[in-house]
């Protein structure tokens, strides 16, 4: 196999994870964004997603892999909904708290996959369509082998991110959306139901972690500890994007996850972790408010 | 909020007496509770330390476990080092291979190089990731996340250079503690007596810091940052000061728990409990010393007893005890007790004023 192929390999196997950071991420940047609402329980929601394809595929006919995302979505939607009406309403202008508050829900959330599923995690077998790979036998590349599920995951979450891009530019609710971003007292004043802006903001970014679960599914077992090992890194990839913008943390993802893949390769795992980190602390000695800040001139900010 | 008389000598006298009487706690209690008396103590000088840069300085450390754990590998390399025969290795790196002593832990023989270390390297590690995120005020958000991180990547570390930090399993096995055996009665109470002293002592530090100028322009920051700025303060370097100083005590902590567990490993300086010990304060009162003590041993001791009989149903509970504070009580035990003395002063001044107009 060639050097070039190789490293496109490498490359490759790094937009699929920077694609599932990226789902995973979008909901927490949101949250944040608009809410000043730390959501530890988000990685628990992609967990619920995972577990959500599981059994679709276990109960639902045809084991199709559309059904289960649209399945995955909404579960987690509503999920987020009754986490938003239930306690993170109670919480607002108060991030450190809503941090320790979806705490305790995730710690809940991953007991009862313990008891509802099997503890040692559960499998989603990729329909057929899905397993093989696109492989390239001759010239340049010869020996690169794109799977298709990857390929998949890279395509789903593009779907996602230009899907969200048409509703925040193109529709009323995503109007109302950038107006309470930007002020929230001056949107209230002008008859946006901020509140309401709220609840759909949460929900739509817990549909999309559940989507990001959907899609994790595919590539590795559903276990009950999946979402805390995404929620820190997709955590970093909120703060080195700038909170709240939807390009920051798109280009944060990629830059995490292929930078992270590229890591694993020459060191270990743990090593890149500690690199990942150190990278991110130095970034934000240039720039303390990641990468793209949306301006304003309130002087406190959470 | 300043309770009445709360610097008078008297107060300081009544505040120190629970010490004391924790010190001749090998008279009245039995092994397996003076144990539970030592653990949650050393746990307490740490969570005083959460009490500084959290309910004082207003800003949520989540990655104290790390500094817990340095402390606590500095004593364990030693307490491994001390039982060898010159030119052995650890029994956990012959079993891993491990052809020579790695030189980072060769100063650790030496047990004034440990202590020191178990103090030195958690406060250096506090004061440099301190002044990178103060300097550029970043938000306390960040800091919170940035913290956890770096948990995360602390445990990672740890488990997977197994050949020479033990790995998942950690360090455990002590024989000897200069020079004593540590299943000794002696060296137990010895290490009962210095972890009392040492609480005692990181609490009227840490009230004495709380009663500096510097103390007051800390609890400024946490109220207004940047009005604090306007009066011509940096904040910066007494958030430093108090992120350095709940490091050191993170370290002592460590080290002292290490001694009383026998054991330090991943599963307790990573993300989930570096998380578990904000609740610890945040369950006895985050502005309060004496409320994060009183926090500690609630939840450990709750934790002792319900995690070994029903472990499914401790995760609810703890799950639930997040909410509950955050949600009812965000001052904690200590808020409802200075709420109900207050309710009953006010009580009885109405009384008073009855009585003397009846």
């Amino acid at each position: 196999m060639s050097t070039l192929a190789l490293g496109l390999g490498q490359l490759f196997d790094g937009l699929s994870v920077a694609s599932i950071l990226l789902l995973a991420a979008l909901g927490l940047a949101l949250s944040f964004g608009l809410m000043r609402v730390i959501n530890m329980a988000h990685g628990e929601l992609v967990m619920a997603g995972g577990y959500l394809m599981y059994v679709a595929q276990q109960h639902l006919p045809g084991q199709s892999v559309a059904l289960g995302l649209v399945l995955a979505f909404a579960g987690c939607a509503v999920l987020g909904a009754v986490l938003e009406l239930s306690l993170i309403r109670w919480l607002y202008g108060r991030p450190l708290d809503t941090l320790l508050a979806t705490w305790g829900v995730s710690l809940m959330l991953q007991q009862a996959a313990r008891d509802l599923f099997d503890p040692t995690g559960v499998e989603v077998t990729a329909p057929g369509w899905l397993s093989g790979s696109l492989a390239f036998d001759t010239g340049p590349l010869a020996g690169l082998a794109l799977a298709h599920v990857r390929l998949f995951i890279i395509a789903l979450a593009i779907a996602v991110l230009c899907g969200m891009a048409l509703v925040f530019e193109r529709t009323r609710a995503g109007l109302h959306i950038r107006a309470v971003n930007q002020n929230r007292a001056m949107a209230s004043a002008l008859g946006v139901h901020s509140r309401r802006v709220d609840l759909l903001v949460f929900a739509l970014g817990s549909g999309i972690a559940g989507l990001a679960g959907g899609a994790l599914a595919l590539i590795a077992p559903v276990t009950s500890t999946v979402g805390q090992s995404y929620v820190v890194d997709a955590f970093l990839v909120v703060i080195l994007g700038g909170m709240g913008t939807l390009r920051g943390t798109a280009i944060a993802a990629l830059l995490i996850g292929t930078l992270s893949a590229l890591a694993e390769t020459f060191t270990s795992i743990s090593t890149a972790k500690v690199a990942l980190l150190l990278f991110v602390v130095a970034f934000l000695q240039f720039r303390p408010r990641g990468l793209i800040v949306t301006r304003s001139r309130a002087l406190e900010e959470a | 909020m300043p309770m009445p008389g709360r610097r008078s000598p008297l107060a300081l006298v009544a505040a120190l007496l629970p010490f004391a009487a924790l010190a001749f706690a090998p008279l009245y209690l039995a092994p397996y509770h003076l144990l539970l008396a030592g653990r949650f103590l050393s746990l307490g000088i740490l969570a005083m330390g959460i009490v500084m840069v959290w309910g004082q300085a207003g800003v949520l450390p989540l990655g104290q476990g790390v500094l817990f754990g340095l402390g606590g590998y500095a004593i364990a390399m030693h307490c491994k080092l001390a039982a060898l025969a010159p030119d052995e290795l650890p029994d956990f790196m012959q079993w891993n291979g491990v052809e020579a002593m790695p030189w980072w832990w060769k100063p650790f023989a030496s047990p004034g190089v440990a202590l020191a270390a178990a103090v030195v390297v958690p406060s250096l590690l506090a004061l440099v990731l301190a002044w990178l995120v103060f300097r550029r005020r970043m938000t306390s958000v960040y800091i919170a996340l940035i913290t956890q991180a770096l948990a995360l990547a602390f445990a990672t570390l740890l488990i997977s250079r197994q050949s020479t930090t033990g790995g998942f399993n950690g360090l455990t096995n002590f024989d000897t503690l200069f020079g004593m055996p540590l299943a000794d009665d002696r060296a137990r109470l010895w290490l009962h007596l210095a972890t009392v002293g040492l609480a005692a002592l990181a609490y009227l530090f840490a009230r004495a810091i709380g009663a500096t100028q510097a103390g007051r322009l800390v609890t400024a920051v946490r109220d207004g940052e940047n009005r604090v700025r306007f009066l011509g303060y940096s904040p910066a370097p007494y958030k430093i000061l108090v992120f350095v100083v709940a490091g050191a005590f993170a370290g002592i902590a460590g080290a002292l728990h290490t001694l009383h567990m026998g054991l330090i490993s991943p599963a307790m300086v990573g993300v989930v409990p570096s998380i578990e010990m904000v609740v610890w304060v945040a369950v006895g009162g985050r502005t309060s010393l004496y409320g994060a003590l009183i926090g500690t041993v609630v939840v450990n001791l709750a934790k002792d007893r319900i995690s070994s009989d029903w472990p499914a149903a401790w995760p609810y509970l703890m799950g639930l005890v997040y909410i509950i504070v955050v949600l009812a009580m965000p001052r904690g035990l200590s808020g409802v007790v200075e709420r109900l003395a207050a309710r009953l002063r006010w009580r009885s001044e109405r009384a008073a004023e009855v009585a003397s107009h009846g």
